[in-house]
């Protein structure tokens, strides 16, 4: 049995995703299955209508799905709900969840609680990706900024 | 392992899943690190049942296959030097001659 | 810690390698436990630096840029006492490789590891490798920058990259700040070339798709001057372009060089620089103050003013043969006048290329200590070095370096052999890399042959992964197995440097053993009975061709 474990997303959608091919001959659908040698761009703008997009891992070590992933959310601007399908492993979701996925489909057995770990697992990240965390280069210039700010202020004051 | 396959008799080996360590499967059905404890298929017909009995037996060993041995004096030896490496250790001595004294 | 002259881990850093020190040890246990399966356990375990070797487990712990404290190799020291049989192993990335790890002990030893501000994370697997650079950084007199400022910063970058985790395949930078190319850039997946443009600005030379193994390829320039601030921009979308792009139906066809080759240098320059231009400005741009933070670091340790010239070194340079030949080997010329980069043989005669005791590491560290501010180099040539030594220390230091087996006068010599460990240790080899070296470098062990001999670099894989990086060296050689046999194939003409960089040809069938080694000294004596005023061996090659090499090597059997 397949189930669909939320990442940040509170409910995951009832959607069922269209093949890609079929989605291009129903642009209306509103949620679709690329294929992880598609270009995220072939959507056009029927990427305004979708809530559901479905992106695969073949093998878990395939790792295309995470760029289709990232140009997404990132450059796309998309903000649908972006499903992980086919062999997602647990100790692969602390990336996805970087790279922008917010749900995730899972045969059995279940790891819900895997999902949730996974989202506090590491708790500094070295570079920008899709889930807004603060990278540590830009954490370490704030902090010595803020130090530089708070020393001029005590020298003025 | 293909170019493990030449031999007349077969053996199955893997590696402990705990550290590592070369074992051999034997007759009991179950691993040793002592080559001599290794049992020995002596036709591919028998060979082709031993795999899939040691890999059904595999639980703490890592990846068990098949490696030629051929009988000399009646006791087994790897055909492949690989194998004979992993059966006999390192072939050269780890310090250098006279280095001992650096160890 | 003490005084470190590189970069020192912050909260953040040490944060980061506590949580994946827990992380691999939840995993290891639900592979001991059998929740995990060997396959899915298997790349866990790879991008943790662990392989499975044929006689154990072993551990390939990263030496980011090659620099390490003396306290670090100390506590690497311990490790190898605590956890192996005593020794370890300097690769060509200049990593360690503990041979004889158990997988029980593997998460204690990362913890072990993390305590001095060390990890093994990326060392392997299909992600992108831990980032080399020149080994006489910051010590060289010819260099525009350091390199380990910027091989920090892809570091950092590239930890546990959650697009770029799970490439077609393994992925490797080299870093390097002098126009004499220490850093074998063109032999990289990204060799990265620090230069000045006219305006004086500091940026890159951005070469792409080189590398050995299999199909061995020269990179190609893609950018001649990349922009400091833009780094971060540009390798993010070369890495892009390669996840989307690499092949993943062949492994032997996966690397970027491949992809390069197949799409060519001008249509992968577009592909990267349309996605260069959408990423360039974003938060991946280097602001100066997160660069010159980074750079700081990298202040060279307070040197004293000293003379240019030690009188003490020349009286016993005069004096003392050994001496002097050990000066004219192992001995480089430093930035700083009254300072030498001291080279830390570990060739010594007919021991293992690039293994060192645990007492000798230890031995390394005191030394480092005592006379170079208490830091050590990993080159890529399997040799410590010690970057930071004044010329009136060398007399003491040669003595004690003699005493550890490590002052053979022989690098860039016939005897500085670099070999992979080989068949002896290594799953994917197909013949025996070691003992080979060995016996060469006793056949040429008598050290006024070496030195009239001159520069030599020989080079050993125990299979065609290149390991050994026998491509590039200028005598290179291939073990191969045909039918149960172990056969060396000899090549001629390999460099590793950036401006003549070349892979060596093959010469001939492969041969024994004992054939190779008595070619290599056939071809040895050609050399010295031909060679011009100033040619090294190589030089000579390029002047005759392979023809006379044949001949000496083949002829008589033709």
């Amino acid at each position: 049995m397949v189930t669909v474990h939320s990442g940040s997303r509170a409910v995951p959608s009832a959607l069922s995703p269209l093949p890609l091919d079929a989605w291009l001959l129903d642009l209306t659908a509103a949620a679709v299955s690329l294929p992880n040698t598609a270009s995220p761009d072939l959507l056009g703008d029927g990427l305004a209508r979708l809530e559901l997009i479905a992106l695969h891992f073949p093998k878990f070590n395939d790792g295309r799905a995470y760029s289709q992933a990232r140009l997404l959310r990132g450059r796309m601007g998309y903000r649908g709900e972006l499903r992980a399908t086919g062999d997602v492993l647990r100790d692969q979701l602390p990336f996805m969840l970087r790279c922008g996925f917010d749900s995730f489909e899972k045969a059995d057995p279940p790891f819900g609680e895997a999902v949730r770990a996974a989202a506090t697992l590491f708790s500094v990240v070295y570079q920008p990706a899709e889930d807004n965390r603060v990278p540590a280069a830009e954490l370490r210039r704030l902090a010595t900024a803020g130090a530089m700010a708070a020393a001029a202020a005590v020298s003025l004051g | 392992m293909a170019k493990n396959l030449r031999g007349t008799h077969q053996i199955v080996t893997a590696n402990r899943l705990s550290d590592g360590v070369v074992v051999f499967f034997t007759r009991s059905g179950d691993w040793s690190p002592d080559f001599n404890d290794a049992v020995v298929a002596d036709d591919p017909a028998a060979a082709e049942t031993l795999l899939p009995r040691a890999r059904g037996a595999a639980t703490a060993t890592v990846e068990p296959y098949l490696v030629a041995v051929e009988l000399v004096d009646g006791a087994p030896v790897p055909v492949s030097m690989r194998e004979r490496i992993r059966v006999g250790g390192l072939t050269f001595p780890v310090l250098a001659a006279g280095a001992s004294r650096y160890a | 810690m003490p005084d470190s002259y590189f970069y020192r881990y912050d909260a953040h850093d040490r944060a980061l390698v506590a949580e994946r020190v827990a992380q691999f040890r939840d995993q290891v246990a639900r592979r001991l436990s059998g929740d995990l399966t060997e396959e899915q356990f298997k790349p866990l375990r790879l991008t943790n630096g662990l392989y499975l070797q044929l006689h154990a487990y072993m551990l390939r712990v990263a030496i980011p840029y090659g620099t390490l404290t003396s306290g670090q190799l100390r506590a690497l020291a311990g490790i190898a006492r605590r956890f192996d049989r005593g020794y370890g192993h300097f690769t060509t990335r200049q990593n360690l490789q503990f041979n004889w790890i158990r997988l029980e002990d593997a998460p204690d030893i990362l913890e072990a590891l993390a305590a001095v501000d060390m990890h093994a994370m990326q060392t392997s697997g299909n992600c992108i490798r831990n980032v080399t650079a020149d080994h006489f950084a910051g010590a060289a007199g010819d260099e525009v920058e350091d390199p380990r400022i910027w091989a920090e910063i892809v570091r950092q970058w590239s930890t546990l990259h959650p697009e770029f985790s799970f490439l077609p395949r393994k992925f490797k930078i080299a870093v390097t700040g002098s126009p004499r190319d220490r850093a074998a850039v063109r032999v990289h997946d990204i060799g990265l070339r620090l230069h000045r443009d006219p305006a004086g600005a500091v940026g890159f030379e951005v070469i792409v798709g080189g590398g050995l193994g299999r199909t061995p390829m020269i990179g190609k320039t893609l950018r001649d001057f990349l922009p400091r601030e833009d780094l971060l921009a540009y390798l993010e979308a070369t890495l892009r372009v390669y996840n989307r792009y690499g092949r993943r139906d062949n492994l032997y066809k996966a690397r970027i060089k491949i992809l390069v080759h197949e799409i060519g240098a001008e249509r992968m320059r577009g592909e990267v620089d349309a996605e260069f231009h959408a990423l360039r400005g974003t938060a991946l741009r280097l602001p100066d103050e997160v660069i010159d933070a980074i750079a700081r670091q990298f202040a060279a340790p307070a040197l004293a003013a000293r003379p240019a010239r030690s009188e003490d070194v020349e009286r016993l340079r005069a004096r003392d043969r050994a001496f002097a030949r050990w000066l004219a080997a192992n001995v480089t010329p430093h930035r700083v006048p009254g300072y030498a980069i001291v080279t830390a043989a570990l060739k010594q005669l007919g021991a293992p290329p690039g293994d060192a005791s645990a007492t000798q590491m230890d031995a390394v560290a005191d030394l480092a200590d005592r006379h170079s501010s208490g830091e050590v180099r990993v080159s890529h040539e399997q040799n410590l070095i010690l970057p930071w030594v004044p010329l009136d220390d060398l007399q003491a230091l040669w003595r004690a370096l003699d005493a550890l087996g490590f002052a053979d006068p022989v690098a860039g010599r016939i005897g500085d052999i670099v070999a992979c460990p080989g068949l002896d240790y290594c799953a994917l080899a197909n013949a025996r890399s070691i003992p080979l070296a060995q016996r060469l470098s006793l056949r040429f062990g008598d050290a006024a042959r070496q030195q009239e001999i001159g520069e030599l670099k020989v080079r050993i894989s125990g299979c065609i992964n290149a390991c050994g990086h026998h491509h590039v060296g200028h005598i290179g050689i291939l073990g191969v197995d045909r039918n149960g046999t172990e056969l060396y194939q000899i090549s001629l003409g390999g460099d590793p440097e950036a401006g003549s960089t070349a892979i060596g040809e093959i010469l001939g069938p492969a041969l024994t053993e004992e054939r190779t080694i008595e070619a290599i000294e056939a071809m040895v004596d050609l050399y010295l009975a031909t060679r011009v005023a100033g040619e090294r061996f190589v030089d000579t090659y390029r002047r005759l061709g392979a023809d006379p090499y044949k001949e000496k090597v083949y002829g008589h059997r033709a």
